[in-house]
């Protein structure tokens, strides 16, 4: 029994590893955006921008986010995110006051629109900040989200 | 082997709609379980979105997306028929990709 769960553990790291490589060589224009540990572990929201390069953004009414002004339940919060900014590549999503505020980064190639729905967990009641990238210059805006029952503690 | 993801791509004038649903637990690593133990970290960490084999969406997430995650996104410079297909992969190294083919909308 415990000799399977060894090898399988094995084997999946030996997977996750070519795997990362595979998507290193195949995605030039992110080949140094493998999985932005720092960015993820930050434990706020300025840290994780800092640690993506997108600390300098600046505030713009061209970034919608819907979200409910209430959530009654943290553990599903729908967000719809769309950018009218031209030319944007990615999204990234920050819910500030959860344990690690970085949510994640979308990236849109080949001409695809610059919108995204997700589903987030969010702790306690607070702001979401997303940070849209264009043109190599970075855009921000925030929606503040109440949260009546938290969803991390699960 | 995870289950299977839901994917529905329908095809909106020359815009497509992708909806995904994903089964996977998002284990936030913060939950402890009925014996009172942590339940380790276990979640999605990338996606990919191809279109006829040509990378089209692509995100990194944290584990602070729901259980069982649900995107969408819309893709351009596609028609009916296409093949639209969907890969993640988690912090286990435990991978997944699905296909499916783009409808015509109404």
């Amino acid at each position: 029994m415990h000799q399977t769960r060894r090898s399988f553990i094995k084997a999946g790291g030996a997977a996750a590893l070519l795997a990362a490589l595979g998507a290193a060589l195949l995605k030039p224009g992110r080949a140094l955006a493998a999985w932005n540990k720092g960015a993820f572990e930050a434990k706020s929201a300025l840290d994780a921008m800092r640690a993506l390069g997108v600390a300098n953004a600046e505030d713009s009414k061209a970034i919608e986010i819907r979200a409910p002004e209430i959530a009654e339940n943290g553990a599903v919060v729908p967000i719809d995110i769309t950018s009218n900014i031209p030319g944007t590549t990615s999204i990234s999503v920050f819910i500030e006051k959860n344990p690690f505020p970085y949510t994640g980064t979308f990236d849109f190639s080949q001409g695809s629109v610059p919108y995204v729905h997700l589903r987030v967990k969010i702790g306690e009641s607070s702001p979401v900040r997303v940070v849209a990238s264009a043109g190599g210059k970075h855009y921000t805006a925030v929606k503040e989200v109440k949260v009546t029952i938290g969803g991390c503690g699960g | 082997m995870a289950d299977p993801m839901k994917i529905r791509a329908t095809l909106q004038g020359d815009v497509v709609d992708v909806r995904v649903l994903m089964a996977h637990p998002m284990e936030t690593g913060q939950r402890k379980d009925a014996a009172g133990k942590l339940v380790p970290l276990h979640f999605i960490q990338t996606i990919t979105a191809q279109l006829n084999g040509k990378t089209v969406f692509s995100a990194d997430i944290s584990q602070a997306v729901s259980r069982n995650p649900v995107f969408a996104f819309k893709v351009k410079g596609a028609k009916a028929g296409d093949k639209l297909s969907v890969t993640w992969q988690d912090n286990m190294g435990e991978k997944r990709t699905d296909e499916v083919v783009i409808r015509a909308g109404s």
